[in-house]
Formats: C-alpha cells, sequence, structure tokens
C-alpha cells in the first residue's frame, strides 16, 4: 500500500513537473536574432501592417499622434477589460530599456522581459509568423518615436483569468505558428498570407473564437460575433466577399467600399493602418483573400 | 365647468401640431441627409473609378465630380440631424447617441471630411497621383464620423 502511495505521488510530481514544463513562458532564441541589424524605415512597413498604433495610440489620436505610443486603450471582452500598456521608447514606462530579445519574446512567444506570460488580446499569435528580420527592423523603427512618461495601468480581470500561469495552458493549445492557407501560391499570395495571417492580425477578429478564447480555424475568417461589444464581424472568405481585387486594395486605401460607403466602426481604424502600406502590400491581401477557402 | 379642465384641453391641443410638425421635419432632415449621401457616393463613383484604374483618367470629369463632391459636402451639418432622428427613434436611422452627447467633436469631424473634401476638388483635375492621395483623405474624412456616430451592422 505504501509502495502504491509512493509511486502515485512520484508520477503525480512528475506529471506536474512536466506540466509546468510544457506551459513555461517560452522566450526568444538569441541564435535567431544574432547579426541582424535593423532598418526604421522599413520597421515603419512592419509597424503599419502590425497596426500596433490601433491599441497602444489614444483611440481619438490622429495624424502624428498615432505615434506616441503611451498604451491606456481600454478593450472590453468577455474575460475582462484589458488596458494597453505604453510601448513608447521611453525606458521606465515604456519599453525603451527593452533588448531586441525581449521585443521577440513578447511579439513571436507571448512572453514578458519578467519571463510572464501575455495574454492574447496582445495578438501574438500571429505576430508568431513575424520574420527576425521584421523583428529588428520594428525595434528601429519604434526607437525613433516620441517617448511618453504614462505609466500602466493593470487588466481588470476576474478569477480564473486573473491567473496568468493558466496562460501557459491556452498558448499550447493554441498551437505554434502554421499556415492556415496552404498549397500553390504566388509571391503577392505568400506576402498577402504573411501580411493578413501574421502581421495584419486579421484572423484575430474575423475568424470566431470558442468558449476558451480559441479561434475556429475551420472557419477561417468567416466573421463571428464582435469580441469587443455588439454588432458582427464580417465573413470575408470569397463565399461572401465578391469584391474584385482593386475593390478590396481600394477599399484598404481609403475605406470606401464598391458602392463608396465608408468603412465604419473598427475597421475605419485599420484603415488608419493599411492606408499607410505600399499599393503593392494591399494588393497582396487582396490576392491572398481570393485564396482563401470559401465559407458560408 | 370648471376653468381649469378647458384651459388644459386647449394646451394639448395646441400640443399636437406641434408634434406632429417635428416628426415631419425629422423625416425631411432624415431624407436630406441620406439622399446627400447617396448623391455623394455617385460622385464619389466616378472618382474612385479612375482611382482604382477601372475608369480612364479625364480631368474634366474628375474636376466636376469633386466639385459636386465638395458642394455636397458643404450641406452637412448638425441641422440635419435634429433631436429624435437617431437610431432606435426614427425609422432607418442609423445616427448613434453620441452625435447628439458630444456636438463639438461631431461638428469637428464634419470640418474634417469637408476640408478633405476640398483637397480632393483642388486635387482631382490636377493628376491621376493627386487624385488617388485625395481619395484617402476623404475615406478618412467619411470614416471618422462613420467609426464613432454610425450604427456598426
Amino acid at each position: 500500500m505504501r509502495r502504491i502511495l509512493t509511486v502515485g505521488l512520484a508520477l503525480l510530481l512528475v506529471a506536474g513537473a512536466a506540466g509546468l514544463w510544457l506551459t513555461r513562458p517560452v522566450t526568444s532564441d538569441p541564435a535567431t536574432l544574432a547579426g541582424l541589424t535593423g532598418d526604421a524605415g522599413r520597421g515603419e512597413r512592419v509597424f503599419w501592417a502590425g497596426g500596433c498604433a490601433s491599441c497602444h495610440a489614444a483611440r481619438d489620436a490622429r495624424g502624428e499622434a498615432r505615434l506616441v505610443l503611451s498604451g491606456g486603450l481600454r478593450l472590453t471582452t468577455d474575460f475582462g477589460t484589458f488596458v494597453a500598456p505604453n510601448i513608447s521608447p521611453d525606458p521606465t514606462h515604456g519599453i525603451g530599456a527593452w533588448s531586441l530579445e525581449d521585443l521577440d519574446s513578447a511579439l513571436r512567444h507571448g512572453t514578458s522581459p519578467e519571463g510572464q506570460h501575455y495574454y492574447p488580446s496582445f495578438p501574438y499569435t500571429s505576430y508568431a509568423h513575424a520574420t527576425p528580420q521584421d523583428v529588428a527592423d520594428l525595434r528601429a523603427f519604434l526607437d525613433t518615436l516620441p517617448p511618453s512618461d504614462r505609466p500602466n495601468e493593470p487588466h481588470e480581470l476576474g478569477f480564473p483569468y486573473n491567473q496568468r500561469m493558466l496562460l501557459g495552458g491556452w498558448k499550447l493549445l493554441a498551437g505554434g505558428p502554421s499556415w492556415i492557407v496552404e498549397g500553390d501560391l504566388s509571391t503577392a499570395e505568400e506576402r498577402g498570407r504573411y501580411l493578413v495571417e501574421g502581421l495584419g492580425h486579421c484572423g484575430e477578429c474575423h475568424t470566431a473564437r470558442n468558449a476558451l478564447g480559441l479561434r475556429d480555424t475551420g472557419r477561417w475568417l468567416a466573421g463571428g460575433p464582435n469580441p469587443e461589444g455588439r454588432g458582427t464581424i464580417p465573413n470575408i472568405t470569397p463565399a461572401r466577399l465578391d469584391w474584385s481585387e482593386g475593390d478590396i486594395a481600394e477599399y484598404l486605401s481609403s475605406g470606401f467600399t464598391p458602392e463608396y460607403d465608408s468603412a465604419g466602426g473598427q475597421m475605419a481604424d485599420v484603415v488608419r493602418n493599411t492606408g499607410q502600406l505600399p499599393d503593392e502590400d494591399r494588393r497582396a491581401i487582396a490576392a491572398y483573400l481570393k485564396k482563401v477557402p470559401g465559407i458560408e | 365647468m370648471r376653468p381649469i379642465p378647458a384651459f388644459a384641453l386647449t394646451f394639448s391641443l395646441a400640443a399636437f401640431p406641434a408634434v406632429a410638425q417635428d416628426a415631419r421635419q425629422i423625416e425631411r432632415m432624415m431624407e436630406g441627409r441620406q439622399g446627400l449621401m447617396t448623391l455623394m457616393a455617385h460622385e464619389l463613383g466616378k472618382l474612385g473609378g479612375m482611382a482604382k484604374e477601372e475608369m480612364p483618367y479625364d480631368e474634366a470629369v474628375a474636376g466636376k465630380a469633386a466639385a459636386n463632391l465638395a458642394a455636397l459636402a458643404s450641406v452637412i451639418s448638425p441641422e440635419l440631424f435634429p433631436q429624435g432622428s437617431g437610431e432606435g427613434e426614427a425609422e432607418g436611422s442609423e445616427a448613434l447617441p453620441a452625435i447628439w452627447e458630444q456636438p463639438d467633436d461631431f461638428v469637428t469631424k464634419i470640418n474634417g471630411m469637408q476640408e478633405a473634401a476640398a483637397t480632393m476638388q483642388a486635387a482631382a483635375g490636377t493628376d491621376l497621383a493627386a487624385l488617388q492621395a485625395a481619395m484617402r483623405d476623404v475615406g478618412a474624412g467619411c470614416g471618422s464620423c462613420h467609426e464613432t456616430y454610425r450604427q456598426k451592422d
């Protein structure tokens, strides 16, 4: 009897340790970043593609003010309220003191410099696709932006969502970065996939989530309820979005639909980002959207 | 018969035409603003067709469309959004309560849209690249109101 207990306890400890190990916060492998030099000019393109300003600048910021990444935007969701942090180059309140490895760990692994899991309100499951060079370029661009000394505020979450350790399990279930749309893709379609599935994190809203907050990748980009309140997020698969590639590119540039209605709601803000991209990137997104499986 | 009920009756009867007049005014202003949006979309269709290079760029057509757009834009004002013409109050309205809660910001955004339409008017007849750039300004001008003040589907 005692032997069974001992073996049982040992197994429990092993399982617990394995669980902790499996759900530990993963950080960047310095080898992937070794020797990389960031270019601020290219980094600006990464910045707009990633839509960083939509959460990290003030909501009513326009023009140059969208480059002040002081945070503070409140995202109200079913899980609680998330408050976007200051990511300006301020060394105390922002991320000015971060190393390139710190930024890479945050963007691609959802891990903070203190070794804690970030909440997926920060779309690192999409950013995980970012190339190391793009991370280095983004870092170079972020360093050129004005510092802000706005102190960060904690998220407002109830139990159990306030237990960051559980996010390790969530990350495990969410899986690593793998492309949703595969097969023969042209160079433009591949670039579009990188922008839509990766940096642009379009699937974070345009793909519905289950009760655990995991995306239903079988209904990729088929829309669903608005995670941030009322209304729905539209289905943008070819089954519903019958716009031409030129129409899609124009929408991402000016916000005008083919009927010359204009983007409203959160999409108006997304267009403030995509409108800053080179036209070839908007066309690449359009080309990719035509390759997505149509879902009713 | 005591005089007070008669007095009250006179007042309540007098109120009816006023209510009917308000309802008619709301209806007229909604027709007006929705009609303006339709006409702006019509002019934008010509400019956008050229911007997307689906139609050949024609400076005369572009200039005229942009002039019409700027004229239509200048008519948009809070006067077209009377109290009681919001979503849930008037049938077919998508106007959100924020319009009446933050009227100063509403006016600022209307002004921004009118400035963008003026930019388009200056640019459209110049060349295609200028028209394409101004299209983004106009889109941002329209979107700034629709983002905050129009009911999302």
